[in-house]
């Protein structure tokens, strides 16, 4: 394929790659920012959502998409309903001491894998996407007649690939003004900014830290519901998203959500736009290399702020 | 008894006990004993920086596995004897301990976690991308010459034993000299309040590359050991997990103890070895023990004792 | 060791004698000394990345040894299965061979699939002096790695596989190859010998694109697959393989090359699940063909009811639940070996260990039958590998027919070590 086109799907598939890392990142962020504990579970919402996701369409007969609106509502209320009961029995029991939180959440992690690999087993299970169809995309090529359209061989993506482009977008947005316009969101703000404060003040903090927790989950959740018609459900799928999220969301800077967005759009896109230029090994060990120089160099990340 | 004494004669405590365990136990259980005691030597590297300089790193299985190459591809491709590659891959552990640390200190709390996890992860692709000599995932068998240290094949059971009890040794009675010495005390100290160190005059940042370096050293004594005494190089103890799990067991035996890394491996491995004979899903069973130590034990085991033994090391 | 020798310099004296005594007397009465089961440890891919492998290896061998059972067990013996699961990881591997050795007193150790997880074990499998028969396909057996004590006998190695398949390609699909695999050893040994087979049928390889391992996006990577190609050669493992097939057909759309995979790429995955209607006409590698065939043999229908497969090769209980059938047959045949080898040495105990690695090295022809359903069988002594068979199929109205079938002698080479010149 040609340089032109080969970038173009690059940047595409890298667009579908940061949209669902912008959701689970975003999940991630916003229990670290809020309540500052690592939760290396976080992951295993993701897979959860997406277990959940193959199990609520397998159970809902008729046009595919019927499930997946189904799906899509009820994997993130029952993840966050999961998280909402672990914060509270155990997190909260921790004081969300940060290296305890570690460790417990590491033991969280091995309890959703073994239960989902006991119950869902070993098999990657495809979800069947509610639509589908392949779009080739034209490409601008200078010819003997001057400028001229064409369809180079490849070059395309898929109706569904789009949608979940416009669907994190959607669902950002929404986030956005939820946390500054209402009156959860300043909750939450006040939280973050000084939890002791938000108490002496009445804010009920506990239970902000619980919905915080289930709400991070639930984004995980939806963004593997997103995924798991391209990808497919897995007990293992969670180590990815983990890492990639965690990484966003400090190269983003803590707490910051437009920079975990940001992060999210860089790491997504240059993974895809390194691999058009390297072979695909070097160029994972170049995108991770410059994470790492990014922070070396900018410590707090893109947007971080004061030092947590 | 002075507390450098006190030390001495409880490591030393824990030596014989070593001893006496592998002498009493049944075959599997005394075999067991040389690959805890590689992985205690690989949670003391682990514990250094983490329990008593304060650093949490996600990467160390970079240096684990910097040691396991560079021991194994020295013996492997060039055909070098067991001892200079073995001397080889302590030396790659500490060299990349030493750039990692230049570059990663530059950075504290959770960027540190992500600079280390980033280094490693890189690591791990290099491992891959240089399968034509590395072999990628698969590994290879260490060549059988490469294991034979003054004439003794260290293949058999208690040439193993033997070898690994003297590689601990060391490494736990260095280890406790070193954390009461006064560079111990000034890492501690900086765990505990790097501004006022700073501010007495100590080169914080200098200290804190020191114990990276000598933590990296020790995990790849203890990446070089483990393919010495097993006869296997992998990229999986390049990957994810061999980096979570020492802070695993470091937590778990009681982080900032000199004896906690031990517990903690001989902790972890008879919790999945007993969990597996009960039911496959083992690490269902591993992971409720997790939750449950951190719910009633937040010191780690080493930690519950050291409330009653107030002068642990 | 200082402490309860399992076997010291006298117990072995006399198991040597008594097997030697059995030899002579002749295998039929030996049954008369011991009726206590023969011990077979099972390292499973219970758990880790291997674990879809893992349960239909557990679910063939549970068969086999059913079946071993029912015909009166091994030198009249009942056979036991110990399973331990391995994790899909080289250091539990190891581990879990120690436990097979000295905890639970196996007689022979048995497994497994991941090559990494072989190396990682086999190293401990001669120390330990418990002969360890792998059903892996990796080449590592054959390639001189391992030792003595470590036998693949039921299952072809992988580069005897990809070679045996050049012809077919170079023939029939195509001169110009593009290969996508993953970019570990595994996949390696696919780019190495196929390359290497496909240019001595005057074909080449246009391009060679190695997908790092935990990949779960692959589009951005078939823009390197050059528009002159002919076929694509694709082979991946994990869990992320449907992934991988899927976008590649969105990728081509109406205009693909042939294309040419190891099955691999699709095992334990319905040829039918959305998005793969690209493939119809397209081709795979099988070991084992999963749907039964128009000339079906009846050890094969045989072996499909003990394991509990249909004829589309995925559970009987299931139509979903599709089997890894390309691969699984080895340990079935596996078992078959170990039993002929242990009848073959008068197996007594642990004592017998050497005799019985004797007893398979002097194996050769293996006849198709009920102990080898998969087909006729060539078994190198000195190599500790075998050589069968292997299959080409068409996908065809969304099943897979057999369009090519690779013989014996297409996937031979040249010894590359001679184990029996290893003591023991």
């Amino acid at each position: 394929m040609q340089f032109g086109p080969h970038l173009l799907l690059a940047i595409l598939e890298g667009l579908v790659t940061a949209s669902i890392l912008s959701l689970t990142a975003m999940g991630l962020s916003l229990v670290f920012g809020v309540m500052r504990v690592v939760n290396v579970a976080h992951g295993e919402a993701y897979m959860l959502g997406a277990v959940l996701a193959w199990w609520v369409t397998g159970l809902i007969a008729g046009h595919p998409a019927a499930g997946f609106v189904i799906a899509a509502i009820a994997a993130p209320l029952i993840m966050g309903a999961l998280a909402v009961a672990s914060d509270r029995l155990v997190l909260k029991r921790l004081n969300y001491d940060p290296d305890r939180t570690i460790v417990a959440t590491i033991g969280l992690l091995y309890i959703a894998q073994q239960t989902t690999l006991m119950s869902f087993g070993p098999d990657a299970r495809p979800v069947e996407p509610p639509f589908n169809q392949r779009i080739a995309l034209p490409w601008l090529e200078r010819t003997e007649e001057g400028w001229a359209w064409f369809y180079p061989w490849g070059l395309s993506i898929t109706s569904y690939k789009l949608f979940v482009i416009a669907a994190a977008a959607l669902i950002l947005v929404a986030i956005w003004l939820i946390i500054t316009r209402t009156r959860a969101g300043l909750l939450m703000r006040a939280t973050q900014q000084d939890s002791e404060t938000a108490q002496a003040f009445g804010i009920p903090v506990g239970t902000v830290y619980s919905v915080v927790f289930g709400i991070g989950a639930a984004l995980a959740a939806l963004g593997a519901v997103l995924v798991v018609p391209i990808q497919q459900a897995h007990y293992l799928m969670g180590g990815e998203p983990l890492l990639l999220s965690f990484i966003v969301v400090i190269i983003g800077g803590l707490g910051s959500l437009p920079g975990t967005v940001i992060a999210a759009l860089l790491i997504g896109l240059s993974d895809g736009i390194i691999s058009v230029f390297f072979s695909p090994t070097l160029a994972k060990i170049i995108a991770t290399l410059l994470v790492a120089m990014v922070l070396v160099f900018r410590p707090r990340g893109l947007l971080g702020k004061a030092p947590a | 008894m002075s507390e450098r004494l006190r030390t001495d004669a409880l490591h030393l405590g824990v030596i014989a006990l070593l001893v006496v365990l592998f002498l009493t136990l049944p075959t599997y259980y005394a075999g067991n004993l040389s690959r805890i005691m590689v992985l205690a030597i690989y949670a003391i590297g682990y514990n250094l920086l983490f329990g008593y300089t304060g650093l949490l790193s996600l990467g160390h299985a970079m240096f684990f596995a910097a040691g396991m190459y560079g021991y194994g591809l020295t013996a492997q491709l060039a055909g070098w004897p067991a001892l200079p590659a073995f001397a080889l891959g302590i030396l790659a552990g500490a060299a990349l301990g030493l750039v990692v640390g230049a570059l990663a200190l530059r950075t504290a709390g959770v960027a540190f976690m992500i600079v280390t996890l980033m280094f490693a992860q890189s690591a791990y692709l290099t491992i891959l991308y240089f399968g034509t000599w590395t072999r990628g995932d698969e590994g290879f068998v260490v060549p059988g010459v490469a294991r034979v240290v003054l004439g003794i094949d260290l293949s058999g059971e208690t040439e193993r034993f033997v070898a690994a009890l003297i590689l601990f040794s060391l490494v736990l009675l260095v280890s406790g000299r070193l954390v009461r010495s006064r560079l111990g005390r000034t890492l501690v100290a900086i765990r505990e309040n790097e501004e006022r160190t700073r501010m007495l005059g100590y080169d914080a940042t200098r200290l804190k590359l020191i114990a990276i370096t000598v933590s990296a050293a020790l995990s790849g004594l203890a990446g070089a050991a483990y393919a010495l005494l097993f006869g296997y190089v992998g990229a999986s103890f390049a990957a994810v997990p061999y980096s979570i799990f020492p802070l695993l067991w470091v937590l778990l035996g009681g982080a900032g103890t000199t004896v906690g890394p031990l517990i903690g491996v001989f902790f972890m491995f008879y919790l999945i070895d007993t969990a597996s004979g009960i039911t496959l899903a083992y690490m269902l069973i591993a992971g409720l023990a997790l939750v449950l130590l951190t719910l009633f034990a937040p010191q780690g085991i080493a930690g519950l004792v050291r409330r009653r033994v107030r002068w642990l090391p | 060791m200082t402490t309860m020798p399992k076997i010291d310099r006298r117990s072995a004296l006399l198991g040597l004698g008594a097997s030697a005594g059995a030899l002579a007397v002749g295998t039929r009465f030996t049954h008369a000394q011991s009726t206590a089961p023969i011990r077979i440890g099972f390292q499973k891919h219970a758990t880790g990345i291997g674990a879809a492998y893992g349960r239909w290896y557990d679910a063939t061998t549970q068969a086999a040894v059913a079946r071993i059972n029912e015909m009166g067990g091994i030198n009249g013996r009942p056979v036991e299965i110990i399973t331990e699961d391995d994790g899909t990881d080289p250091k539990r591997g190891a581990e879990v061979l120690e436990k097979f050795a000295s905890q639970h007193e196996c007689d022979v150790a048995f497994g497994t699939l991941y090559s990494h997880v072989v190396i990682g074990s086999a190293p401990r499998a001669g120390e330990l002096k418990l002969p360890y028969f792998v059903v892996s396909e990796g080449h590592h057996v054959a390639s001189g790695m391992l030792n003595r004590y470590t036998l693949q006998p039921g299952i072809t190695d992988v580069k005897s596989q990809v070679q045996s398949m050049a012809p077919f390609v170079g023939a029939n699909l195509g001169k110009k190859v593009a290969m996508i695999y993953p970019d570990f050893a595994f996949g390696h040994d696919h780019r190495d010998y196929f390359s290497a087979a496909i240019e001595a049928e005057g074909g080449e390889v246009v391009a060679k694109i190695a997908i790092p391992p935990t990949e779960t996006s692959f589009t951005r990577y078939f823009p390197q697959i050059p528009r002159e190609t002919e076929v694509v050669y694709h082979v991946m493992v994990g869990p992320a393989v449907l992934t991988f097939v899927k976008e590649m057909g969105e990728f081509f759309g109406p205009s693909r090359p042939e294309i040419f995979g190891f099955i691999d790429s699709l095992e334990a995955v319905a040829i039918d699940s959305p998005g793969l209607e690209f493939l119809e006409g397209t081709y795979f590698w099988e070991g084992n063909p999963r749907y039964a065939q128009e000339n079906q043999t009846e050890w094969d229908a045989a072996y499909r009811d003990a394991v509990g497969v249909d004829e589309t090769g995925a559970s009987v209980d299931d139509a979903r639940d599709v089997s890894t059938y390309a691969h699984m047959f080895g340990c079935w045949e596996t078992l078959n070996v170990i039993k002929a080898g242990m009848e073959a040495s008068g197996y007594q105990g642990p004592a017998d260990r050497p005799a019985l690695i004797e007893a398979v090295e002097a194996m050769s022809e293996m006849p198709e039958g009920m102990d080898h359903p998969q087909g006729p069988k060539l078994f190198n002594g000195r190599t500790h590998q075998v050589f069968g068979q292997q299959f080409i199929s068409q996908v065809r109205d969304g099943k897979l027919v057999v369009a090519h079938t690779a013989s014996i002698e297409d996937g031979m080479y040249e010894d590359e070590v001679d184990y029996t010149m290893q003591p023991f």
